[in-house]
Parts: C-alpha cells; structure tokens; sequence
C-alpha cells in the first residue's frame, strides 16, 4: 500500500459527531480510520504521532473559502491555499463558483478538482454557479455540474434578475437533489453601500446597507424555499433578526439551514470607525448587538458551521480609501485559533465549537467527514491546545495577508494535518 | 483615538486638516483667531504675506469644483505659495494608475502641501496617513464625510455676526444631511465650539440612520425647527437626489422645506442666513431671503479665503522638517 499505517497515540480526542472527548489512541490504514481506543497492541505502524498533551478532532471543512483559481492568480492559488489551509487544520475546502471563468460548467470544476489533486493538500469541493456566467438570468445546465462533482449550486455574491427566476432556479435545482446556498442580500437596498447603515456610516458620510438588505432577502428566499421545496442553505448571516427568522422557519420544519463566518463572530461596525479597508466586508459588519444575535444562533445550533469565508487579496486591494479597497479577509490561518478562542471566551462549549467547523458543515454539504467514525476518511487535525501564537504576515500560510485579526494572539497551534491518512502538514 | 492623533502633533498644533471631529475647542478657536489677522490682509491692497514662500502646494481634485478649489488656490497665493492646479479626473487614475501612485509621483516633485477633493470618504485621511512625514494634507471634501475648510468658514462668518460665545446661540441646518459633508463637518465644528443646540430639519429620506447620535435635535417640520433659531445653514440640493425616490418633487420640497420670509419669521427677529453655495433658487430658498438683509451668503465666500490662509499656514508651521526646506 502507499498509504502509511499510522498510530496516534496519548492525544485527547474530540469528535462531538460520535460525543467523544477521551485520551483515545487512534489507527488508520489503507486512508481510513482502522480503530479507535483499545486499539490493536500489534497494529504495526509504519508511523506513530505522539499526540500527548495534543488534541486530535476530525479534519476541519470549510464552508466558503475562495481560493483565487482560476482567473485572479495574481491573489492566491489553488496550490497556495490548499497548502495554507492543510496548515490550519483544514481538509476539505469549499469554494464558490465566481471564479474567472465561473464554475458554470463541467470543466471548470474539473479544471479545480484536477489542480487541487495535484497539489495533495486539503481536499476542494466545489458549488456550480445557479445562472449561466452568474447573470442572474439564465439557468446553468446543473445537472452536468452535479455530475462533474458539484456538490451544490450558487449564484456567489450575484443577484438573480427577479423572483421568477429564483423561484424556477429552485424548482430546478430541487428536481437533481442540489442544495442552493444563498447569500442573502437585496441588491436594491445594499446598492452602492460599503458599510453597516447605522451610527458609524453617519458619522463618516459612507453609503450604508441597512439590516432590512438581509432581512428582506431571507424573508424572500425562505418563502420560495417552502414553495419549491428546495433545500437551501444560507451562508455568512449577518444580523440578529435573520438569524431569529431562521430559527423560525427551520422550528416550522422548512429545509434550511445557515452560517456564520468569522469576521462577524468578532468585530463590528464600531472596527470600521477609523475607515480601516481591513474592516470592509460584503456584507458589512453590523452592530455588536447583532454580533451577539450570531453568538446566540450558533449555541442554539440554528446556525451550524462556522466558516472562514475566506478571501485573499493582494496588497493594493487593501490600500485605497475605504470604499475603493475590495471586501473581504484572508482567514484560513485564523478559522480553527479564532473557533477554539468562542469556546476559551466561554461563548460557546469547546465541543460545540468544534461540530460547528465539522460535522456540521458536513451534514450541509451532505458529506462523509467530519467525524472520527470507525471506516471513515482519515481526515484528522491534531492540535496543540496551550500554545499561543501571534498571526502576522510572516505566520500566514495563505498567499493573501489581508486580515483585520493582525497582531491577534491566536489560541490552538495546529501540528499535524491527515487527509485521507496522509500527513498533509506537520509543523512545530 | 487615532483620527485625532493623525490630525495632531503631539503638542496639540494643528498637522494635517482632514476634519472637525477630533479636534478641540482651543484648535478651533485658534483657526478662527488666526483667520481673524488674514482677514485685514485680504482687505488690503497688496494682498499678499510672504509666510510660505518657496512652498509648493497641490491642489488634487478628484472631482469637479470652482469656488473650493478658487479660494484655495486665492488663499495659497496670498500666502506667497507656489499653487500647483490637478484635476486628477482627468488624468492618471483613469489610466489605472492607483491613488497612491498619483500620490508619490507627485512628493517626488517635492511637494509640501495636499489640498485634497474626492469623491469617497476617507481619502484624505487614506491620503495623510501614506504621505511622507514633511507634507500636510487638507482635506477639501471627501465623499459624505467631511468638508472641514468649509465648516470653520462658517463658523467664523457666525462668529463675526453673533461674537464668540456660542453657547446662547441655536443654530438650524436644513435639507440634505444625510449626503452632506458640509453639515457633519458643521454639526461637529458647532458641538466643539458648545453651542447652545444645535438642530437639523428635513424629511426622513435626506437624514442619515440614528443622526441624532451627532449631537443633534431632529425635526420634520420646516416651520418648528426655525422656532427662535439664531442661525439658519440652509443645504444645497443636489439634483440627482430629485431624480431617485428621496423626493417627489422640487415643488414639494420648496413647499415644506424652501426658506420664505413668512416662515424665517418664526426665527429670531436677528437670524443669521447661510448657505454654503451654490444656491437653487426657488428649491431651498426664495431669492428674497438670499439677497435679504439677513443673508451672509456673500461674506461667507470672503471669509473663505481667510480660512484657508489659516489653516494652510497653522498646518504648514508644524512641519517636522520645516527648517531645512528654508
């Protein structure tokens, strides 16, 4: 076999999927977890990782990272943000389809797939784009794309051209079994805006988004979910009142369910007072009231993953008056520090905080990992829970270093990285 | 807070002048007493001093403008500057160049002052806090965030019809916040100079969300907000906001919220009239009131020049390097 058996043993192990959190020795062959526990005294390891004093969880998955390829190498590539997701932890990584050419047809997915084997790092799955070129208009051919290997539809940060459309992209994409994931945003009421419509946009004279932009969008969507029957999922909420009509429509049995991402779980409007480009996102950060909203969607488990919604820019991205700078932070280094950090600020319980970045996204994109089961895919992330580190640009692993989290002191040190049993990243 | 911090020297003087908020009385006062000694030079003959000779200053527009960049351009002269004149729209940034490359081209020829117009918020502070030590930076209108030149002339033109002490006045500012740089510089400039209240009047399309967190009293009603006021700022309309859904019509708007003799009658019977130009007439105000006795529109273009001799001159003379450049 060219997979190496592999023994860990003396770790803690956590992997809230089966409720374990126990020093449990693990064993993985052919790529796949062998046992778990009282393992084999003669399992014969070609590899043994002293995990003492680590703690091993299952592989985390990533729910929207955008890895730059193709079409914007110049601010990462597939290459660079596998590697630099192996580095945190990560294993499965999924990305958007508003690359350049848009994930709109076969090949571009298969395009991504072959590069991301190439590499051998985290594992990219991806979403093919609900309308052709994303033009909001004209259904792409999703059963193609599903059988390339999308495992969902998007129309990325794109809006679609009406309700109709919307309501038959669902209806099409509910005939393959394809979840759609949302972003929800009425483009009418965000138009031209750059920052949360609120105190901190009137003091500094930037166009707003108002909360009613999301709201508006989700009390929509929801109800041409419940039409079409359509499952659907909505990444990276912003504000307390959608989270609570989530809540609302997944309590009345409707097929949906959301995220939160990183940024939003920390900073708010209240960050941008200084027009500091690292602080502009799509959607704004909102109020700390709403912050608190996400922090109480994600202990009542209405928002499930948590996810990095990670996008790498270039230097010159960032430097430029606040509405000219390109939204969005580099956080693939910072997804598992700034998870455990909830769970070390008493937001949330350790192993809830740990489900949200694995069982959870993966019973949303309706994949097999994110758990630590006897037979599964040895995705496994072994972290040093004690140690304490700085995130700077000479720490990031991903290409793009444009984060609001600089000079943060970062919880959790990851030190070995399995993707299907092989070591994708082991570091000190 | 660094907004402030980036404006001011470690001793409190005045470095770069990007905008009202963060600023404090003692530099305000300073500005307006500083203006008050140019004033007399304006009015003189030979209407130059020779502070800043041998400078260079830039007058960098992003967007279009004849009376700013005209009293800043006056100003710079008066002061014995050499006045350099870019209208960037027209040039650079249009060829892909980035801001900041416009920026160092331009120190490269030795530069010691930006007077910088732009259409969105935050670049003159993008600007101050990328440019070399020895260079000062005055912000001549950054998208809807500040227009600070512009509110110490009208605090100055308020100063000169009411005197100093700001605390008995109430000062009314109509129309358009919600896209106006001119009034949160003002409201700022007001509430650092303690004036007694301070109160804006417009329909809930033309205020930004949660105003009232400026330091302001909100009314919706022409005719209320004018009650016993000392000072009237009337806001220019722009006229694209006729064209969205933010108003239904010049006339209407004229109706409720158009300064008439009838309804400043509800002011104080010495209301001060301003406008920071250039006006609609017949949309924010009846051309009686504007060429009325009350009206300071005129005045307020003078002082203009005045303000902007003090503050360049009060920016430059904190140069750390100011000495060998002589």
């Amino acid at each position: 076999m060219s997979k190496p058996r592999i023994k860990i043993t003396g770790g803690r192990l956590l992997d809230p999927h089966n409720r374990l959190d126990a020093e449990l020795d693990l064993c993985i062959a052919e790529g796949r977890i062998a046992a778990i526990g009282d393992t084999d005294d003669d399992f014969s390891s070609d590899v043994e990782i002293d995990a003492s004093g680590l703690c091993i969880i299952p592989g985390l998955i990533d729910l929207c990272a955008r890895l730059r390829e193709p079409g914007l190498e110049f601010k990462a590539s597939i290459d660079s943000e596998c590697r630099a997701a192996a580095a945190g932890g990560i294993t499965t990584l999924c990305c958007p389809p508003d690359t350049n050419p848009v994930i709109d047809t076969p090949a571009v997915i298969e395009l991504i797939h072959h590069r991301a084997r190439q590499v051998g790092a985290a594992r990219v799955v991806g979403l093919g784009a609900l309308t052709h070129n994303l033009d909001g208009v004209h259904l792409s051919e999703m059963a193609a794309l599903q059988q390339a290997g999308c495992i969902g539809v998007s129309n990325a940060r794109t809006p679609l051209a009406s309700t109709l459309i919307e309501r038959r992209a669902f209806e099409y994409a509910a005939t393959f079994g394809l979840t759609v994931y949302l972003h929800a945003d009425d483009a009418a009421l965000s138009a031209n805006g750059c920052l949360h419509e609120g105190r901190v946009s009137t003091r500094l004279g930037l166009p707003g988004i108002p909360e009613a932009a999301e709201t508006v969008a989700v009390a929509r969507d929801l109800a041409l979910i419940q039409q079409t029957g359509v499952r659907a999922h909505f990444g990276r909420l912003t504000t307390e009142r959608a989270v609570r009509m989530v809540a609302r429509a997944q309590f009345d049995g409707v097929p949906v369910s959301a995220d939160a991402a990183i940024p939003y779980l920390y900073l708010s409007e209240l960050d941008a007072a200084d027009f500091g480009g690292d602080y502009h996102f799509m959607p704004p950060l909102r109020t700390p009231e709403d912050r608190d909203g996400l922090l109480q969607g994600l202990r009542n488990a209405t928002l499930s993953a948590i996810c990095s919604d990670h996008q790498p820019h270039e230097a010159d991205a960032k430097l430029a008056p606040f509405p000219a700078t390109q939204p969005g932070a580099s956080g693939l280094d910072s997804l598992l520090p700034l998870t455990l950090k909830l769970a070390q600020d008493a937001h949330l319980p350790l192993a809830d905080a740990i489900a949200r970045l694995t069982c959870g996204p993966a019973q949303i994109l309706n994949l097999p990992y994110g758990e630590l089961g006897i037979g599964r895919a040895a995705d496994i992330c072994i972290f040093d829970p004690g140690a304490l580190w700085r995130l700077d640009s000479a720490t990031m692993h991903s290409q793009g270093k444009n984060t609001p989290f600089r000079g943060w002191e970062m919880p959790g040190k990851v030190r070995y990285t399995l993707r299907d049993g092989l070591i994708i990243y082991s570091g000190d | 807070m660094s907004r402030a911090n980036l404006q001011i020297t470690d001793e409190g003087k005045l470095r770069h002048f990007l905008s009202t908020e963060g600023l404090t009385h003692a530099l305000l006062s300073e500005i307006l007493d500083t203006a008050e000694s140019f004033a007399g030079v304006t009015e003189q003959s030979v209407k130059k001093v020779p502070l800043l000779r041998g400078r260079t200053i830039v007058n960098l527009f992003f967007e279009a403008s004849t009376r700013t960049r005209t009293t800043f351009e006056l100003a710079a002269k008066r002061l014995s500057a050499d006045v350099l004149n870019i209208n960037v729209e027209a040039s650079a940034t249009v060829k892909g160049e980035t801001l900041l490359d416009t920026l160092r081209n331009l120190e490269a020829m030795h530069v010691d002052m930006f007077v910088v117009r732009h259409c969105d918020s935050g670049t003159a502070h993008f600007i101050a806090r990328h440019v070399q030590p020895h260079v000062s930076v005055i912000n001549a209108g950054d998208g809807g965030h500040a227009h600070p030149t512009q509110a110490m002339l009208d605090m100055f033109t308020i100063r000169r019809e009411k005197g100093a002490d700001f605390g008995r006045l109430r000062v009314a500012i109509v129309g358009d916040i919600a896209h106006s740089r001119v009034a949160r510089s003002q409201i700022h400039a007001l509430n650092l100079l303690n004036t007694g209240e301070v109160r804006v009047i417009a329909p809930r399309t033309l205020l930004p969300a949660h105003v009232e967190s400026l330091g302001v009293k909100v009314y919706h009603d022409l005719r209320d907000g004018l009650r016993d006021v000392d000072v009237v700022i009337m806001l220019r309309l722009q006229n694209e906001r006729m064209k969205g859904a933010m108003l239904p019509s010049e006339h209407e708007y004229f109706q409720l919220y158009g300064l008439t003799e009838e309804k400043l009658s509800m002011a104080s019977p010495d209301v001060t009239v301003m406008h920071p130009g250039p006006i609609n007439r017949g949309v924010e105000m009846d051309s009686q009131v504007a060429d009325g006795p009350r009206s300071v529109i005129l005045q307020q273009v003078t002082y203009g020049i005045a303000v902007r001799m003090a503050v360049m001159s009060m920016a430059m003379q904190q140069r750390p390097s100011l000495e060998t450049h002589v």
